[in-house]
């Protein structure tokens, strides 16, 4: 079996991950840029952990022969000052030619502020500006529906965005089909605690189509697992789907999407 | 959609299912014990479970909806950086 893990958060991962991914099959892991459990004090901050990302986590992933990609922006956790938001928003363009980088993410909302609705809409016009592919964080829990609602109505209020370069991530049953019906990508995540279970992953895909849909594990420093994406490829095959369905929702996919940057090549099988 | 056997699916599902109803049903015994049952997040989760039984599909994106905001507009200050699973009504000023 061979997959792509879309989502990780390697940083915070332990080089035994890295060995038990690819034992699984995975080829090639892409890391968005994300909240490190605490607001950084600075702009500065940010650089290193750009340079993090683009420089030692690909070194440190190439050891274990995994293609590292990444993406790169503030946080919508830490979205919230906007002095420092634009700060990091500058610095970007410095990172983006990079050669992992695909583009900007994870971008979206938290708790669904007018600051991080803003700090959304200046990440936005960044990725259309360097026509950049976008990766979208859906907010938690109680406030995913209505914070999902308003990403879509933002994405679909800039002329510029195409949605399908865009990725919103971590739907459940209650968002799935919004986002799909407004032609951009879904990615569900695999959680033991929160977001989906695999049982519900493989749900989604049987009840609202899998052709525009990617799975992650989204593992983190936080309750999360690296290899959830292979174990859900186990319930698929339980309820009787097919190699090739199993190949296409965690393989094809992701390759389809991501290959939409052209620095996204993997090495021959 | 394949077309497993149901009883297979049921063979495999129905006893980590059962676990997990019981759980429910234990934590809700639980916060009544230690006095916690009228947390808005309790009140929430028993609210959610009738959705289990009301014999109407998408149980699962039901509660979701359930347990969701159901406002539009975003608001003007964040509450804190972490959502806490249910909605509750902002209390009048």
């Amino acid at each position: 079996m061979r997959y792509i893990e879309p989502h990780g958060h390697m940083v915070s991962r332990t080089t035994d991950d890295y060995q038990a991914m690819v034992t699984a099959g995975c080829a090639a892991v892409c890391e968005p840029a994300f909240w490190a459990g605490f607001d950084r004090s600075s702009a500065d901050g940010f650089r290193d952990y750009f340079r993090q990302l683009t420089d030692y986590e690909p070194a440190r992933a190439a050891k274990f022969l995994l293609p590292h990609f990444s993406w790169l922006c503030i946080n919508p956790k830490e979205a919230e000052d906007l002095a420092l938001a634009a700060d990091v928003l500058a610095m970007i363009p410095e990172f983006l030619a990079k050669p992992n980088v695909l583009g900007i993410g994870e971008i979206g909302l938290n708790r669904n502020t007018r600051n991080e609705l803003k700090v959304l809409e200046d990440h936005v016009a960044l990725a259309v500006k360097h026509d950049q592919l976008i990766l979208v964080h859906t907010p938690h829990l109680e406030d995913k529906l209505k914070g999902t609602r308003l990403i879509l109505d933002l994405l679909a209020s800039h002329r510029g965005v195409k949605p399908g370069r865009v990725i919103i991530d971590h739907v459940e049953e209650h968002t799935v089909q919004l986002v799909l019906d407004r032609g951009f990508w879904a990615g569900i995540t695999l959680y033991p605690d929160s977001k989906s279970s695999p049982p519900r992953a493989v749900d989604m895909l049987e009840t609202s189509g899998h052709d525009r849909i990617w799975l992650n594990s989204a593992c983190d420093w936080g309750v999360s697992d690296p290899l959830a994406v292979p174990k859900t490829a186990f319930e698929m095959r339980r309820r009787g789907h097919s190699a090739e369905f199993v190949d296409q929702v965690l393989y094809q996919n992701p390759v389809r999407f991501l290959s939409q940057c052209p620095k996204f090549r993997l090495p021959p099988t | 959609m394949p077309t497993p056997r149901s009883t297979a699916l049921v063979d495999h599902s129905f006893v980590p299912t059962r676990a997990k109803l019981i759980e429910v049903a234990a934590f809700l015994d639980r916060v009544e014990r230690y006095g916690a049952a009228d947390d808005f997040r309790c009140e929430a989760l028993r609210r959610a479970a009738k959705v289990l039984v009301d014999g109407k599909p998408a149980r699962a994106r039901r509660i979701l909806e359930q347990l969701s905001d159901p406002s539009t507009k975003p608001d003007r200050v964040s509450s804190g950086k972490a959502a806490l699973g249910a909605w509750q009504k902002p209390a009048k000023r």
